[in-house]
């Protein structure tokens, strides 16, 4: 697609390319087509940051002139996409949604006149589009929540949401990658790690990827908890072309 | 080595911050004042990013367990070495066994603490700045240990305090460029955030500064977008809420301002009840 980009100076030393205000796989599309582009152009002195429809440019150069850069950014973006060969990737995330874990998930069903059982259904057989990383490190901002499923936050957050925790706020489904406040539903708990501060890329899963859940057992969840913690689990995962 | 006898109330190791893990959701973290860091290890003959200590509101009480050379800026906390006092924005030779403590605040809210060679602290990410889940701590602990540099031969030389223009820490006007939903906001909303003397909340920490009084909003949330420290964020309630160092990659509240760097450095010196007025550059 060629989209109408809205350009701004934003700050001091960035530039703001917002797209068209919506949450679409083609707007995605053409997000991480835009960054590879200035990323083959701009070999370093640049940070991109992206959001749903918004890409951020951070210049190294405080006395950069963004005038001039978002002139050069325009001609980048008329350039020919080269034909990437696709490399993302739909990441099976191990869930364990029994009571211990899945503290909301009676709610949920009550208020969806539904059983625990299909909401679990549901919430696994789909599957869900990255489309960026934020809000806490390793946080995955994933689209695709069926309406079915989609719950309002808690009016109250609770101070302590575990490490883990899988949970439905209003439209949004994700994994909160560390211990955090939190005012979203809590249905269950991967054993994985979402965010490494050991690897130089913390997060295994980028924008682009896809991300499905599946239901495991507690014992299953311990022993791949311990497989994760001694760093030998390998994620289950699959070339995504979505 | 430098052991903490005390944290003093809010202390952390700080460089210029993490750049390029923002995709993954790290925040930048790095000195809330940069000017005051990059002053402190100018003055040393560091490189501008080495690790400082920022403290805020009361200064902490260290022992320097190796020979080193220190200088302190930003806020004036009246710094004392064993028992004299000594001056901001100047060289002052350490030798191991001194003690370093401070007196109440004259001037600003942080401190800034450099040693020769900055703090060796572990680096996570390409930065030393303590953040939470990225650093073991994110504030110093009291009786750990820092390490730093040990200076064999301290020459007896004697630094002169240079007069350095601290004006900033008393500087009342925030310049400002438009954020990216300015525009959006009507002409009454616009002339209101530059005629009026905001004062800061009891809410400011390295995550946010947030402002006493509102202004009347009706912008609808934007979908979750990218947000920098100095994002100058309009809730729905009519709150603004300024960003700093710490603060998450993206947001969703409309961002009608947006502070220049020397801005964010001036704000970093401001703690509740201090006045500010916003203005266009």
């Amino acid at each position: 697609m060629t989209a109408n980009l809205n350009y701004k100076i934003f700050g001091d030393t960035s530039i703001l390319i917002e797209w068209e205000p919506v949450i679409a796989k083609d707007v995605l599309r053409d997000v991480l087509a835009f960054i590879s582009k200035i990323e083959a152009t701009y070999i370093s002195g640049i940070q991109v940051t992206t959001a749903y429809n918004s890409l951020l440019i951070v210049f190294d150069d405080f006395k950069v002139n963004l005038s001039k850069e978002i002139e050069n950014l325009k001609q980048i973006y008329l350039q020919k996409s080269k034909k990437i060969h696709s490399n993302n990737t739909l990441w099976k995330i191990p869930v364990c949604y029994e009571d211990e874990f899945g503290i909301d998930l009676k709610e949920i069903a009550a208020e969806k006149n539904r059983t625990v059982n299909e909401i679990i259904e549901v919430h696994t057989k789909t599957v869900y589009t990255v489309y960026f990383i934020g809000f806490l490190p390793g946080f995955l901002y994933l689209g695709g929540l069926p309406e079915e499923i989609t719950m309002p936050r808690k009016a109250t957050p609770r101070l302590k949401v575990e490490k883990g925790s899988v949970a439905i706020g209003g439209n949004q489904t994700g994994v909160y990658p560390v211990e955090s406040p939190g005012g979203w539903n809590i249905i269950g708990n991967s054993p994985l790690t979402f965010f490494d501060v050991t690897k130089d890329v913390p997060c295994f899963a980028k924008a682009g990827d896809a991300i499905q859940f599946y239901s495991v057992p507690k014992k299953k969840y311990n022993d791949i908890k311990t497989l994760v913690n001694a760093g030998v689990f390998q994620i289950e995962s699959e070339d995504y072309n979505g | 080595m430098v052991k903490v006898l005390q944290t003093g109330f809010y202390t952390s190791v700080q460089d210029l911050g993490r750049f390029g893990y923002q995709k993954y959701g790290v925040p930048y973290a790095g000195v809330m004042d940069e000017r005051a860091a990059v002053l402190a290890n100018s003055l040393l003959g560091n490189t501008t990013n080495s690790a400082v200590l920022e403290f805020t509101m009361t200064g902490p009480k260290l022992q320097f367990l190796s020979n080193t050379r220190i200088c302190i800026t930003g806020g004036d906390f009246l710094p004392i070495v064993n028992s004299i006092p000594i001056k901001n924005d100047s060289v002052i030779v350490i030798k191991k066994g001194d003690i370093l403590s401070f007196g109440t605040k004259k001037s600003g809210f942080r401190g800034y603490i450099a040693v020769l060679g900055g703090f060796l602290t572990d680096s996570v990410m390409n930065s030393r700045s303590m953040f939470n889940n990225v650093t073991k701590h994110h504030v110093l602990q009291k009786d750990g240990v820092l390490p730093i540099d040990n200076v064999e031969i301290l020459e007896n030389q004697s630094y002169a305090s240079l007069a350095v223009d601290n004006t900033y820490l008393e500087e009342k006007i925030i310049t400002v460029h438009k954020g990216p939903e300015f525009t959006k906001l009507d002409a009454h909303q616009q002339k209101k955030l530059f005629n009026t003397v905001f004062t800061v909340s009891k809410n400011n920490s390295r995550m946010a500064y947030q402002l006493s009084e509102l202004v009347e909003n009706r912008l609808k949330s934007i979908i979750t977008s990218v947000v920098l420290p100095g994002t100058v964020q309009l809730t729905p309630s009519g709150q603004l809420i300024i960003l700093m160092k710490d603060c998450q990659t993206t947001g969703g509240y409309p961002r009608v301002l947006q502070l220049t760097g020397a801005a964010i450095n001036t704000l970093a010196q401001k703690f509740t009840g201090d006045e500010l007025a916003f203005s266009l550059i």
